[in-house]
């Protein structure tokens, strides 16, 4: 249905990418676990690691491949003019309604740590000495847990553990982070007046600085795993530190590239200052990733 | 209501044929089908996985399977039932009437929406795959550890969790993807003139759902992660030994399990009303009052989850204020049950098959909800918690409440979507056998749980007999009438006595407007509401 006037909205040809998108999820989910396969009796599944290394890897190919097709067209369709203010309008509350759900997403890891770290470290402490197999621990944070013998496998505390601390690598990267948050408005106020050369160095600037936010997490990680028995296995603190740290660099490593393909249009000059929701998109979800990274330094690190 | 701008012409169909037209559309109407039709056929998967369950349980003992493959029933009936029969239903009905009720040409984001339901197959496989699988000796079998997940048990679960845990991230990602169109849709697509307070019961039952969507299910995305990585990558979240809890998984689970209840119940509390008032002939009671117990039970829904597990420990405070908070949910509902019912007060009622599902499901999801009171009180729940008055109390919220409700829907809208009535005299032995069926099948639950019977055990013992006899000859009945509902619909899509614009005497909305079925572009210009 093609669109005729300002009062018709654009709904677009039927498409084939989301039903392979999909089935390349499939083959990257069930490849996956075919990959981990364990079985409860303790017959090895051990062959099927193989062959579902290479299903995960295809449908990962496959996922990656239709989203470039995918976003590609939705790139076509805005160029050449498909998109008025009723559209745009759609992709706003799209957006802000997604970033919402992300928002629930970290919600759960955050509920993880707060209910490890205020409820079941102490209360593993706190029982009565007769009664508990964890007679010494203290219940203290950061911790690693008492340790014990869980589904017939022993956990160790590693001794030689340490946490992270804020200073150094941390405070470094929430000052990128804060700093990449400036440029992207500065680089947005270029595209609002006008200012071609704001904009690209603006934006140049950003993906620089995800870029090197990315390098120092991965710098922190190889200190984390190889000097400070800092292990996703350390206990709670290793578990919510991780899982949080993680999914947010994950986070990062998505926006980051969805800055270099908002640097490239705006170097192409797909953005004019009145129509420009690609850019604002991204805009919004970098700072959706800068604000959980500002929770991440206070309850992660900080405190 | 002015109507005179609908565009009534035939659109030459510019859309492919065959298959590819169902892979690749656009259309809210083609892809609602997909979701009913794909929703019918889990429905009977889900029920078929159920007669096994009941047949076990015809006689105490274990007569037709072992007790593994007995709890993967369990496990992936629920499973299939939830997210794969009941919450596809409700977005088929929000595909194909939200933007027909609101005067929209289509959904705000299309393609989005094609993509949201073709999520739906795959995880439709992850679930049953592993059933055949272990039939060629490859792991075994599917999660068996009922929908909830609950470690240590699922952390010590074979391949079928692991098939269940993506199975819900993909379920996760259709349902936030399909609200994430809903509520672009209702924000940004209605009918000049129509504001928020004019909008139909369902959009606005739609929008609770899926705000509650947008806030609950990626907190069970990250509850099964979590789940994922303790199974396969050394993390501690749900292990005592490294400072974890098993009772945080309860937590996070049932902050959206708890939720999920209304997620798939305000769907239906949006279009009984307007099925009440067609077949009243008369205005519905209380339009505003409904909306704001909606967004009442809505807010109420995210803080009441702990109810769930009262016997799994917690402080004496926290217990008191989840049943207090839990109980005043029957405030806002009894303002809904009131609204319903004198929305029919006085009216010149007839009982077309819509209808009488309708008024059925006053009842019998009343009873639902009466008995979750029960469960909610701490104390007398210490005596009901996993024995089969749970399994009874919620099957008349979910069966009764939700699949009846749908059911309901599917005979009031079939005749608009397929241009033909459906056989009334099928419809209405349908609509007796199910509701005589199903009081059948779970009220000798209610005895059998009050009586100490457990949920999820194959074997039970002796005194249980007879009502498990009577349960399960129920049961039977229930699962074959639905091949009735089955065929009416085929009969309905194939042909019939054609069914004019308006269907229903007493109808009132926009979709009534268009002619039935509707054109391929509904709406290409928007209609003015006054």
């Amino acid at each position: 249905m093609a669109t005729h006037s300002e009062n018709q909205y654009f709904v677009p040809h039927g498409s084939i990418y989301p039903s392979i998108l999909s089935a390349g999820l499939l083959s990257m989910a069930a490849g996956f676990v075919f990959s981990v396969a364990t079985d409860r009796g303790g017959d090895s599944l051990a062959y099927l690691e193989g062959p579902g290394k290479w299903m995960m890897y295809f449908g990962l190919a496959v996922v990656l491949f239709m989203m470039f097709k995918w976003l590609g067209t939705v790139v076509t369709e805005s160029v050449t003019g498909k998109y008025k203010n009723w559209e745009d309008k759609s992709f706003r509350w799209g957006m802000i309604v997604f970033i919402a759900s992300e928002v629930a997403f970290f919600a759960a890891f955050f509920g993880a740590l707060f209910y490890m770290r205020v409820l079941s470290v102490p209360d593993l402490a706190g029982f009565d000495p007769n009664f508990t197999p964890y007679k010494d621990f203290l219940g203290t944070w950061p911790s690693q847990g008492p340790g014990g013998v869980v589904l017939g496998e022993t956990f160790e505390p590693n001794p030689a553990f340490k946490p992270m601390h804020w200073m150094g690598l941390p405070l470094i990267n929430t000052v990128l982070l804060l700093t990449s948050g400036a440029t992207i408005t500065w680089a947005h106020w270029g595209l609002i007046k006008n200012n071609r050369k704001q904009l690209i160095i603006g934006m140049a600037l950003t993906v620089a600085l995800g870029i090197a936010f990315l390098i120092c997490q991965g710098l922190e990680y190889h200190h984390a795993y190889t000097e400070m028995g800092l292990t996703l296995g350390s206990g709670a603190y290793g578990a919510t530190f991780f899982m949080l740290t993680g999914f947010h660099g994950f986070h990062v490593t998505i926006g980051t590239l969805m800055l270099i393909v908002i640097l490239l249009r705006c170097m192409k000059g797909h953005f004019t200052p009145e129509h420009h929701f690609g850019f604002e998109g991204v805009a919004w979800y970098w700072h959706f990733v800068d604000v959980v990274w500002l929770g991440l330094f206070i309850f992660v690190y900080m405190l | 209501m002015s109507t005179t701008t609908v565009a009534h012409h035939e659109e030459h169909s510019d859309h492919p044929t065959g298959i590819m037209r169902w892979l690749t559309t656009t259309n809210h109407k083609d892809i609602g089908t997909m979701y009913l039709t794909f929703s019918l056929v889990m429905f009977l998967v889900g029920g078929a996985m159920v007669l096994g369950i009941r047949a076990e349980l015809f006689q105490p003992g274990l007569q037709l399977m072992n007790p593994d493959f007995y709890n993967q029933l369990i496990g992936v009936h629920a499973l299939i039932m939830i997210f794969a029969a009941l919450m596809p239903a409700a977005t088929g009905f929000a595909n194909w009437m939200i933007p027909l009720q609101i005067g929209a040409p289509d959904m705000a984001l299309p393609r989005l929406n094609n993509w949201g339901f073709w999520l739906l197959p795959p995880s439709a496989i992850l679930l049953t795959l592993p059933f055949t699988l272990a039939l060629f000796g490859i792991g075994d079998g599917a999660i068996a550890t009922g929908w909830t997940f609950y470690p240590p048990l699922s952390v010590q679960g074979g391949i079928g969790v692991d098939f269940a845990i993506f199975a819900v991230h993909l379920l996760g990602v259709s349902s936030v993807m399909g609200s994430i169109n809903i509520i672009v849709t209702l924000f940004n697509m209605r009918a000049p003139g129509m504001t928020l307070m004019k909008m139909p019961m369902f959009a606005w039952g739609w929008l609770i759902t899926a705000f509650l969507l947008v806030a609950t299910i990626p907190v069970l995305a990250g509850a099964v992660t979590m789940l994922l990585t303790d199974r396969h990558f050394g993390t501690h979240f749900f292990d005592a030994a490294g400072g974890g809890d098993p009772i945080m998984f309860q937590h996070l689970f049932w902050f959206f399990g708890h939720p999920e209840v209304y997620i798939l119940l305000l769907p239906v509390w949006g279009f009984i009303p307007q099925i009440l008032q067609t077949f009243s002939r008369k205005p519905m009671y209380g339009y505003k009052a409904q909306v704001y117990s909606l967004w009442a039970i809505g807010a109420l829904a995210v803080v009441v989850w702990a109810h769930h597990f009262f016997t799994a420990g917690m402080p004496v405070p926290a217990l008191l204020y989840f049943m207090y908070s839990t109980m005043a949910i029957s405030l806002p509902l009894a303002v809904l049950f009131f609204c319903w019912i004198k929305t029919m007060w006085k009216g010149s009622m007839s009982f077309e098959t819509p209808m009488l599902f309708a008024v059925g499901w006053i009842i019998l999801f009343g009873i639902g909800g009466l008995t979750g009171l029960v469960l909610a009180d701490v104390a007398a729940d210490a005596q009901y918690h996993n024995s089969y008055f749970v399994v009874a109390h919620f099957h008349y919220t979910l069966f009764a409440g939700g699949i009846m409700g749908i059911m309901a829907g599917v005979y009031y809208w079939l005749p608009k979507m397929t241009g033909h009535m459906y056989n009334e005299k099928l419809g209405k032995l349908h609509f007796w056998l199910t509701a005589i069926s199903f009081n059948v099948t779970f009220i000798p639950q209610f005895f059998v749980g009050l009586a100490g019977m457990p949920r999820r055990i194959p074997d039970y013992a002796l005194q249980f007999a007879e009502f498990n006899m009577i349960s399960t000859i129920g049961a039977f009945i229930l699962g074959f009438s639905q091949l009735l509902f089955v065929y009416n619909i085929i009969m309905c899509a194939k042909g019939g006595q054609k069914a004019t614009d308006k269907v229903w005497e007493g109808a009132e909305g926009l979709e009534w407007t268009l002619s039935s079925p509707p054109p391929y572009h509904s709406f290409n210009e928007q209609p003015v509401i006054k």
